[in-house]
């Protein structure tokens, strides 16, 4: 019977999609118990996170600006993961995009804005493919463990983060005040992303991120490399059966990983910050992760997941000054989203297997 | 250069290399027990993190190092069951549940931080001990035999794992595990115990590597005071081929460049203190990329064992 077994499928597709979710009530009672054991009231301070959350229209922007980076680079991590590599170099790749789109912006200043911000926007995610490209070009040549790989291309790229903005690249007003804050110089004002609510900081970018998670969605789905990546993501041994050479697609989904975390580096220079600083990553490689694993490694499932984990960010702010619980607790609680995301995978996959012998 | 050369800064840069090693040796020989049964454990730097920082508040409180050194092993020990319950029971892809201990880590270990403590604050942490007569050999003596117990705790571990490894009933089915899980039950090991043992084991060992910078080495607690050592041990596994020998050669490797550039920067060589930094995460890389010897990993390496699979 076509039509049962149809509903079936769309069942156990609902399904999946609400297992991660599960993840998150888990990780707040774990959350509330820690909280108790720090002598704070779970109740005021999960209330006060939810209030900064989403307590005032500009809470609400504050919400969607954070969840701008964590989607671009959440879909980097989509693809990269499809292709069954894992890139935690997300931090490193927001670093380099977002001084390459300084750099180019500040050194080409006089050119008109129609050229100068997408060629921001282009050098920031192809600084990002590069540093992208370093770690999947060293496995796909010689097996270097990506993870490990990327992780030192972070460490990497910060340092060479502090060197340019405390050398090179530091604000000469800063010199000229002695106070010398590690930051670059202000933007021109033609490569400034255009706000959408004014008084707010919600910029264009948010756009072009949702944007971006549907042309992740077609490639994945629709083209023929982006189903070449998710086979080899699948099964890398049938893949290469099928006459796929698996190495060469797993750096290109690392590289396209690290593309779209540049971007969201450079998207973050010239929406919010306008220059380049220290801490401008501010976590969103790892946050990103979450993201996209909460949005079931879907691009079209992260556009929500991101929001919700950029309100979080926000209202961890809000909790800290309010009832004085550290903004750390809410990366506590991210790591025990991804521990118990992963782990309830396993569900996922004995259903698939009991579905397959009973079918 | 000079006054680079000279006897006195020479044996200072291997005190201090040696010292430097203590927490890669124990953070990764922790991690061969748990990679040659066929686990990885990425979540190293976190349990370090939290080792580093229930050791220094233990000690701090108790006024006893001891305490707190049995703390970090504790909470290690936890970290590395809840390690063991994902990756083992749950069979969940390793490297990213990994990531997620390692972020559960370093965001606990601040949140403590800042919710027990005003500021950085030091500690006296655990003093050299010399060792008699060896401890009196001219030069040598004070190089290599007045270190505290910790150092030489993590010098010992060496041998000491290499023994279990191979040439302990034990270690033989910890390699067995991790080269051949099926094999291995059939012959009656239970797989999933080993991995229980083991990973637990490297948990604990992590959180001593932890205890090691807060009150052996640096004396105080930071928000990510490693900064990356857990991965950075993590790779010392590979570029050691699975060996602890292999392991402690490349540890020594690594705190030897790591004292030489803080030397350079103490004597005001003039060399970009950034760039001084990046270099023992570049060698890394390095490293990883020309010690990839296929045939020394375990087969069973990051695949989650399923009985009756075949």
């Amino acid at each position: 019977m076509p039509q049962r077994s149809e509903i079936k499928r769309i069942l156990n597709q609902v399904f999946e999609a609400i297992l991660p979710i599960m993840a998150v009530p888990v990780a707040l009672i774990i959350g509330a118990l820690i909280l108790l054991l720090l002598r704070a009231n779970p109740g005021v301070a999960f209330s006060a996170l939810v209030q900064g959350a989403v307590g005032s229209t500009f809470s609400v922007t504050q919400t969607l600006v954070k969840a701008t980076p964590l989607l671009l680079v959440g879909l980097g991590i989509t693809i990269a993961f499809r292709g069954g590599v894992i890139n935690i170099g997300g931090e490193g790749q927001i670093i380099v995009g977002a001084l390459s789109a300084t750099a180019l912006a500040l050194s080409f200043s006089q050119w008109p804005g129609v050229v100068l911000l997408p060629l921001c926007l282009l050098v920031g995610t192809l600084s990002g493919a590069l540093w992208g490209a370093v770690p999947g070009v060293l496995k796909a040549r010689l097996g270097v463990n990506e993870i490990l790989s990327t992780i030192m291309m972070n460490a990497i790229a910060l340092q060479l983060s502090n060197y340019l903005l405390r050398g090179p690249m530091i604000d000469p007003a800063e010199i000229e005040a002695g106070t010398r804050i590690a930051q670059s110089a202000l933007l021109p004002r033609q490569v400034w992303l255009p706000r959408l609510v004014p008084q707010t900081l919600l910029h264009a970018g948010s756009i072009l991120a949702v944007v971006m998670a549907i042309l992740v969605y077609i490639f994945l789905w629709r083209t023929t490399i982006g189903y070449r990546i998710r086979a080899v993501g699948l099964n890398p041994r049938a893949a290469r059966y099928a006459g796929i050479p698996v190495p060469i697609y797993q750096a290109l989904a690392i590289t396209l990983g690290g593309a779209f975390a540049g971007l969201a580096g450079a998207v973050e220079v010239m929406g919010v910050q306008r220059r380049m600083l220290e801490g401008l990553s501010g976590g969103y490689g790892f946050s990103g992760i979450v993201a996209a694993l909460f949005g079931n490694l879907h691009p079209l499932g992260t556009v929500p997941a991101s929001v919700l984990f950029g309100g979080l960010l926000v209202g961890a702010d809000k909790m800290q000054r309010a009832v004085q619980v550290p903004s750390a607790f809410v990366d506590t609680l991210m790591g025990l989203i991804v521990l118990f995301v992963v782990s309830s995978r396993i569900w996922a996959v004995r259903r698939a297997r009991r579905r397959e012998t009973y079918e | 250069m000079n006054d680079l050369f000279t006897i006195p800064v020479i044996l200072g840069i291997i005190y201090s290399g040696l010292r430097l090693a203590t927490p890669y040796l124990y953070a990764s020989i922790g991690e061969a027990f748990v990679q040659n049964s066929g686990v990885y454990n990425l979540g190293v730097d976190g349990i370090m993190l939290m080792g580093a920082f229930s050791g220094f508040y233990v000690g701090m409180k108790t006024g006893n190092l001891w305490w707190g050194l049995l703390a970090a092993m504790g909470v290690g020990l936890l970290m590395g069951l809840l390690m063991a319950v994902v990756s083992v029971t749950l069979k969940a892809e390793q490297g990213i549940s990994g990531i997620g201990l390692y972020m559960f880590g370093l965001g606990l270990s601040s949140l403590l931080f800042k919710k027990t403590m005003t500021g950085v604050e030091s500690i006296s942490g655990f003093q050299p001990v010399r060792i008699p007569l060896l401890g009196n050999i001219p030069y040598l003596g004070d190089v290599l035999f007045n270190h505290n117990l910790l150092v030489y705790g993590a010098f010992l571990l060496v041998p000491l794992a290499s023994f279990i490894l191979y040439k302990t009933p034990f270690g033989l089915m910890i390699r067995a595990v991790g080269q051949n899980p099926q094999a291995a039950d059939t012959l009656g090991i239970n797989v999933d115990r080993i991995r229980y043992i083991t990973v637990s084991l490297g948990g604990m060992l992590a959180g001593i590597a932890g205890a090691s910078l807060s009150i052996s080495l640096i004396n105080l607690f930071q928000e990510n005071m490693t900064s990356g050592m857990g991965f950075i041990a993590i790779a010392l596994v590979y570029f050691g081929s699975w060996r602890p020998w292999g392991i402690m050669g490349g540890a020594l490797l690594f705190s030897f460049v790591n004292a030489l550039q803080l030397w350079l920067q103490v004597l005001g060589v003039n060399f970009p203190y950034d760039f001084a930094v990046m270099l023992p995460y570049a060698m890394t890389i390095l490293a990883l990329a020309i010690s990839v010897r296929r045939a020394a990993m375990p087969d069973a390496l990051g695949k989650p064992f399923e009985r009756g699979e075949f």
